[in-house]
């Protein structure tokens, strides 16, 4: 038995042609079809030895999704492998590139096992001394350690660092923890045993009902119930059905469902398998982005690996049920991710939205009925099968049930991924969670659902975080994308590439969202630019409540969000730029101007050597002094000042 | 058409032989596809790589002039499989059990052998044919110009019939009629062997009934068909012709024998709205006026009688074809009192079973389908409903020959000729518009013959049958098979007819245009 | 069939039940302004102008893809709906070049009309108009993208009723434009040159080239008629000018072919006003044609076919009748050989 997925003896008769109905239980607690202690005991050495539980043995976790990737954690496990080898500790010390443990600021993260050591912004160099204090000497390496922002104390364990602690990791409960790319260790870790339970214990109508009951609503956006969007399709008269996994994750800032396809792909999977066993569909897709090539990579070897041992294909576990899972990228349209433009693109078509009804549910891919759900969502499912839906509900608001992922980024001191309770405040999230604004700065607004959601003051930040608390407040929940902006950021600013963002993704078929998206960009560019008028906002706000009244998708009627809300909540900006010509957080270029204080200047001049224009006088005696008729803001001086002469107002 | 083109949508199966729709009847094409996109079967029987052959469930490339024998060998699966309409047989034909013996000898594997179609693409489209609840025969010039022309509708028929597809929606056996008013000029009896409503001129109550409204004695003989004309000419027993709206120097086949024998003629009146070949000829020639120019009725290919109404006066002197008639009829001593073409039909209705109810105040916008048995009658959309003209159905045994002339090692190369989208016969080379779009002959030869004979597509090459010969540009392409060569009929400066053979069909005098053997040389 | 009454500004109506809230209300005379809506084309739901509002959707309400339900209530011209209405209308026309004085859709443009009814100025947004270039690659049809309003009729049309595909949407956005695949030219398509597209296009996007400065719609009358060229017997529009046909155009009320046509169709009645026309008798003296006078030539041709059919029998004499005349010609033409002349000597080109 050389994988906990082999047979343990000549007995077990399963293969995918001919499925053994007990498989997945007998690989975790069996055997089962028949009593041997010795074949029991085989798998329960894997399993402890998998869980670094015998003696002396360590697992190394190293986050390497994209985020600690791209900082260099491949080379890292490279290294930290071949020392290992140098040392002869490969047998008791496993080197596991995992998916995302979340703390991406902090990236590349290691978490040891068995005691759960974390140690944040490991580089090349700090692998010998890993090696010989960490592992053979078992010492904590203090530099390598993080401080819980509460306690000001040095945390050694990742669930006493405040980051983590104060997360409630349902659906990333495996990201970081496992390695995405073994189905092995997915099973270890109770995988699949929710489809199994549902597949062998619960007729289809009951799945439903128990998703219903768990409360679980729509993780990509609009937060519509689960179980009833799943009891539409079903009910739906059709010999052919589909379910869809929307991955095409593309609003600024998200990243929650690439963490989750990086780190634990299989619950994807598992989801599907629930879902598409209580629609009564026999085949699915993730629709994924191009964009996201190692979630792709990682799904392809996780789908691989079910067919291999017969969780996909014809006759799952000897149940009579069928289900295929077939990938499909998209290339890079934002707008793909609306459910009939996602369609249209699996159909080959352009990934244009078309007007509903008719819905999925009743005529979606090829006409068919067919359910989608986003990555999140589906990976919620095996928790709610395997630990009931009770259990579920407990999680949450009454509204609004489980946990939500966050990708936290901007001005924010722990950027990265974090899983809450549904009707967590946004203050615990943005400063207990992410740490607070970097450089202690003055907390502005917050960016909430990405370029359909709002920008929420600083008097909202004990809201709590649910679907109807932030639609009411002008914002969404949205996918989960959390922008923190501290007193920087120019609110017009924002608005304007939200604006910019949502004017190039439109599909340019309905006319409110093509032309309407562009005309409220150009109102919002005269305004940086200092050409607005007083006016201007009456228009911009009649032109967004049309748009938002009568688009034909999702993408125009929440494209105005970021205006409506940034209008509401911090008019007076909008004001300033218009009426006084000024950019109170001295971001936008064409209302700045830049002057240099006498007192400070050094006279070194740097700042006239570096002026593209030569805008710049002075010399030796004289101080320096910027011509304004000439300057072009561009703020070379001020970066190279320094002395911090050179001021913006 | 027994069935009306707006079916056409709805079709479950359409079987689609020696008929190319999409460039010879663009809309009709159009709506074969729309039934496609809602998820109809297609069945395509053409040598040529249509259009319609790439958007086919089953596409047999038959050799040219073999469709009885591909029908019969379909029957034959059909009737192996046990996959006829029996009830439909039972109730509605006659002389089936004949015609099953007979079909024996068509067995899959000799008719592959004939025909060059695989025995799984004959099998697939019996399957598909019989087995739908309602499929739709289409056939154009590909069946009719043969000299196994009537054959080969028969045959179809028989393929109707024997499945149980006539007599309701979206079946039946449909030609899609070639010109404008093909079907309205022979419904009108310009044929010389029946007046109008194809009432026999030896019938002699038919004939006393003609005798009696156009108050004269008829001739009680059948008149020349087409190529009985020339022949006569030839031999001096015919002397003059009048022709109207017609130029056979360059429609009928063997162009060179047509012309000898107008040249023959002692005296040939034209009337034309052009200069054309034939007129050329013309002692006289009279200007006619365009269908923008007059009013009257076309009868359209799924028998709809339509308007065509006056829009401009006749152009210059001209005078419309009617007029010029009365005037001739005139000056012979017959008035023919009409005073407008709405008191022609009221004529035609009172003779015309079909046209009964048709007048010119009831056709408004939108037509009638004869027959129309009477005022009241809203037009006939599918014909044989419950039963037939004849009552019940005969099947008719037919057997499969051979094309007149085939290639062979002098005029090794099958010459088909046909249409293209952008003309329609020879009229259309007088818009400036189509011309300028689409200015020349481009005689289509497969890539393997064209490599053989080191020609280049768009290079001009000399074409020559035992009948004539001509100059044409070629234009390399797999549409057609090799050793075949395919031309249209639009061209003057390259006109195909000049090769064609005038041997014809025994009972339609139709001539064999679409096979003749032709040589083909660079220049 | 079933019914359903609903409530449409504080009238009931009752109409079948499936029919949509636009052809709810255009059964009831209740004027809905729309630009993509067909009614031979599924609805894509685009242009956002029929908006309407319906009591319990939080959003107004496209009336062309929206079923009408019992009980439904629905208001054509609330204050918000008017204004959604304009502001659709302005953002049209602030992407549309205003040349209407030189257009040839002047007159007979929706977005002119509506912009017209609802008052819309041309210059509330001022901003970024699309400037792509004239598509004047063949013959017969004038594509003008910068005229598109992106109804996407055209794409429809030729997808739908000619199954052809040859126009879709490409780009996105602002930028988004319709066209054959890669932006190309009409002539660098599969496109057969139907017309279809120009029969539905609401602006000056598509024109007829040949109908270019011939007419404008007041002064053009329209005479349908049958099509002369095969036998499928489409029936279209002559339009004419001062005695002269300009061109044709669709007549949506054509039995067999709706608006569809072929380019010989649609295209190629030119040859009415040919040059090569024939204008006068001509008779040949001397191996040469000479223009006369009609009754000259009748009186020829009557005194020939008196003295053949003397001389040699009325069965020494033919006729080719033509299945390019009409019925009654074709009738009158037998008559005459069989009556007057005396033989059955008559065929036409019946079997091509």
């Amino acid at each position: 038995m050389k994988s906990l997925l082999d047979a343990c003896c000549e007995r077990c008769t399963h293969t995918p042609e001919k499925p053994c109905q007990d498989y997945l239980f007998c690989r975790t607690e069996g055997p089962i079809c028949h009593d041997d202690s010795s074949c029991q005991e085989k798998r329960k050495q894997f399993i402890e030895q998998k869980r670094a539980k015998t003696s002396g043995s360590k697992r190394i976790l190293i986050c390497a999704g994209t985020g600690c990737a791209s900082l260099g954690a491949v080379s890292i496990v490279q290294a930290l492998s071949d020392e290992l080898e140098k040392h002869g500790l490969t047998d008791r010390v496993e080197v596991v590139p995992t998916g995302c443990h979340g703390f991406c600021e902090q990236g590349p993260t290691f978490i040891i096992e068995p005691e759960g050591t974390l140690y944040v912004k490991v580089s090349l160099e700090d692998i010998p001394e890993i090696i010989n204090e960490e592992i053979l000497n078992g010492k904590r390496i203090e530099r390598l350690l993080t401080v819980n922002s509460t306690t000001l104390q040095t945390t050694t364990q990742f669930n006493t660092n405040s980051f983590f602690e104060k997360q409630e990791r349902v659906v990333l409960k495996n990201c970081g923890f496992i390695d995405p790319k073994s189905i092995e260790d997915y099973i270890i870790n109770d995988g699949y045993k929710g489809f199994v339970k549902a597949v062998q214990n619960l007729s289809s109508d009951e799945v439903i009902e128990e998703v219903k009951k768990s409360g679980l609503r729509g993780r990509g956006g609009a937060g519509f119930s689960t179980g009833l969007k799943w009891s539409f399709c079903r009910q739906a008269p059709g010999d052919k059905k589909y379910i869809i996994c929307n991955a095409d994750e593309g609003d600024p800032g998200a990243f929650m469902d690439r963490g989750v396809l990086e780190g634990d792909p299989h619950s994807v999977i598992e989801g599907m398998l629930i879902g598409a066993y209580a629609i009564g569909a026999d085949e699915g897709y993730v629709y994924c982005r191009a964009e996201y090539p190692l979630a792709i990579q990682h799904l392809e070897v996780a789908i691989a690996q079910a067919e291999k041992i017969g969780l996909l294909g014809d006759n799952i576990l000897n149940t009579g049920f069928n289900f295929r899972l077939e990938i499909r990228q998209g290339a890079g349209a934002f707008v793909c991710g609306e459910e009939t433009a996602l369609m249209a693109s699996i159909e080959g078509k352009r990934g244009m939205p078309r007007v509903r009804p008719p819905f999925p549910a009743q005529s979606g891919l090829w006409g068919k009925p067919t359910n989608i759900n986003n990555v999140e969502t589906w990976s919620n499912l095996p928790h709610i099968l395997r630990n009931g839906a009770d259990w579920y509900g407990s999680f949450g608001t009454e509204k609004s049930k489980g946990t939500k992922i966050f990708a936290l980024t901007g001005q924010v001191n722990n950027t990265g991924l974090v899983e809450v309770p549904m009707g967590t405040t946004l203050r615990e999230i943005i400063f207990d969670i992410g740490g607070g604004i970097i450089n202690n700065r003055k907390f502005k607004a917050v960016q909430i659902g990405g370029p359909s959601g709002g920008c929420l003051p600083e008097e909202l930040l004990d809201l709590q975080v649910d679907y109807e608390t932030l639609t009411k407040a002008g914002a969404m929940v949205g996918s989960g994308g959390l922008v923190i902006m501290d007193e920087s950021t120019c609110m017009v600013d924002i608005a304007r590439f939200f604006l910019n963002f949502s004017q190039s993704e439109s599909c340019g078929k309905c006319t409110p969202c093509r032309e309407g998206n562009k005309r409220m960009w150009e109102i919002l560019d005269r305004i940086v630019k200092g050409q607005g008028e007083m006016e201007d906002l009456e228009r911009l706000e009649s032109l967004a409540m049309v748009v938002k009244d009568t688009s034909l998708c999702g993408l125009g009627q929440n494209s105005p969000n970021p205006i409506l809300s940034s209008l509401k909540y911090f008019r007076g900006e909008f004001e300033a730029h218009i009426k006084d010509k000024k950019c109170p957080a001295h971001v936008c270029t064409a209302l700045l101007t830049y002057f240099i204080e006498v007192d400070k200047c050094k006279k070194c001049g740097l700042c006239a050597k570096n002026c593209p224009v030569n805008c710049i006088s002075g010399d030796k005696n004289n101080p320096y002094v910027i011509d304004s008729s000439k300057c072009i803001n561009c703020g070379t001086c001020q970066d190279k000042c320094k002395f911090g002469a050179v001021i913006k107002q | 058409m027994t069935n009306s083109i707006n079916e056409i949508p709805n079709a479950q199966v359409m079987f689609v032989i020696g008929s190319n729709p999409t460039e010879a009847h663009p809309v009709i094409g159009a709506k074969m596809k729309q039934a496609l996109a809602k998820g109809a079967k297609l069945i395509v029987v053409d040598p040529r790589r249509i259009e319609l052959a790439d958007k086919a469930d089953v596409w047999m490339r038959i050799r040219p002039g073999t469709d009885v024998a591909l029908i019969n060998g379909i029957m034959n699966i059909i009737l192996e499989n046990g996959w006829e309409d029996k009830e439909f047989i039972a109730e509605r034909t006659e002389q089936f059990e004949q015609f099953k013996e007979a079909l024996k000898k068509y067995q899959p594997e000799v008719v592959s052998k004939i025909t060059g179609v695989p025995l799984e693409q004959m099998l697939e489209a019996a399957k598909l044919y019989a087995n739908a609840e309602k499929s739709q025969i289409f056939y154009t010039l590909g069946i009719t110009e043969h000299t196994s022309g009537t054959d080969n509708v028969m045959s179809l028929a028989n393929l109707a019939m024997l499945t149980g597809n006539l007599g309701k929606e979206s079946s039946g056996v449909n030609p899609l009629r070639g010109q404008n008013n093909v079907q309205g000029a022979c419904d009108m009896g310009a044929l010389p062997n029946v007046y109008p409503g194809y009432q026999s001129v030896t019938n002699p109550d038919v004939r006393a009934k003609f005798e009696k409204v156009w108050g004269v004695e008829l001739n009680p003989n059948q008149g020349f068909m087409i190529p009985d004309m020339f022949e006569a000419a030839h031999k001096k027993s015919l002397r003059a012709m009048y022709i109207v709206g017609e130029d056979p120097v360059l429609t009928d086949a063997d162009a060179n024998h047509v012309r000898k024998g107008l040249e023959e003629l002692d005296f040939l009146v034209v009337q034309d709205i052009f200069m054309s070949e034939t007129a050329k000829l013309a002692d006289v020639v009279l200007p006619g006026a365009s269908f923008a120019e007059k009013t009257g009725t076309f009868t359209n290919t799924e028998r709809r009688v339509q308007m065509v109404r006056q829009a401009i006066k006749p152009i210059g002197n001209a005078k419309a074809d009617s007029e010029i008639i009365c005037e001739i009829s005139k000056r012979l001593g017959v008035e023919l009192n009409f005073n407008n073409t709405a008191d022609i039909m009221d004529e035609v209705a009172s003779l015309t079973p079909q046209y009964t109810g048709i007048s010119h105040e009831r056709l408004g916008i939108k037509g009638l389908q004869w027959p129309v048995p009477n005022q009241e009658h809203p037009g006939t959309k599918f014909l044989h409903e419950g039963k037939f003209t004849r009552g019940k159905g005969l099947f008719t045994v037919i057997d499969y020959q051979l094309p007149d002339e085939l290639p062979d090692e002098e005029y090794p190369f099958l010459l088909s000729t046909g249409r293209k989208l952008s003309h329609y016969n020879i009229m259309t080379r007088n818009s400036a518009g189509l011309d300028s779009y689409s200015p020349e002959e481009l005689a289509e030869m497969n890539p393997i013959d064209a490599k053989k004979l080191g020609i280049e597509d768009g290079e001009k090459v000399r074409v020559a049958s035992r009948r004539g010969e001509l100059e044409t540009k070629v234009r390399v392409t797999d549409k057609v098979l090799p050793g075949m060569l395919f031309m249209t009929l639009h061209y003057k400066e390259s006109p195909a007819n000049v090769l064609t053979n005038a041997a014809y069909d025994r009972v339609s005098k139709t001539y064999e245009y679409k096979v003749c053997g032709v040589r083909v040389d660079r220049i | 069939m079933s019914t359903v009454t609903l409530n449409i500004d504080d009238r009931k109506v009752t109409i079948p039940a499936g029919t949509t809230v636009l052809e709810a209300c255009r059964m009831n005379n209740i004027p809905i302004p729309t630009l993509c809506h067909d009614p031979e084309l599924t609805n894509s739901g685009s242009c956002r102008l029929c908006v309407v509002e319906v009591e319990g959707m939080r959003s107004l309400s496209p009336s062309c893809v929206t079923v009408a339900t019992q009980g439904m209530q629905v208001k054509t011209n609330t204050r918000r709906v008017k204004e959604a209405r304009k502001t659709v209308l302005e953002l049209l026309v602030a992407n549309h070049p205003l040349d209407c004085m030189t257009c040839q859709k002047m007159g007979d443009c929706s977005l002119a009309q509506y912009a017209y009814e609802y008052g819309v100025k041309d210059d509330v947004y001022p901003g970024e108009r699309r400037n792509v270039c004239l598509d004047d690659s063949n013959p017969f049809i004038v594509r003008d993208s910068n005229k598109c309003i992106l109804c996407g009729k055209c794409v429809r049309v030729c997808e739908e009723v000619q199954g052809r595909s040859v126009l879709d949407f490409y780009q996105r956005g602002f930028e988004s434009l319709v066209g054959p695949a890669f932006g190309s030219d009409l002539s660098q398509s599969d496109c057969v040159l139907c017309g279809s597209c120009v029969s539905v296009c609401p602006v000056g996007a598509l024109t007829e080239k040949q109908m270019i400065g011939k007419g404008r719609p007041w002064e053009i009358k329209k005479v349908q008629t049958t099509c002369p060229f095969c036998g499928t017997g489409c029936s279209f529009d002559l339009n004419v000018k001062a005695g002269e046909v300009i061109g044709v155009t669709s007549n949506p009320e054509a039995p067999v072919n709706g608006r569809a046509l072929c380019v010989k169709g649609r295209f190629g009645t030119d040859f009415i006003h040919s040059p090569n026309r024939l204008t006068a008798p001509l008779v040949k003296k001397d191996g040469e044609f000479v223009e006369v006078e009609w009754d000259e030539a009748l009186d020829l041709v009557a005194s020939k076919l008196r003295a053949i059919k003397s001389e040699y029998g009325a069965d020494s004499i033919a006729a080719l009748s033509s299945a390019h005349c009409t019925n009654e010609e074709n009738y009158l033409m037998q008559k005459f050989m069989r009556a007057v002349i005396g033989t059955n000597n008559i065929d036409h080109c019946a079997r091509t």
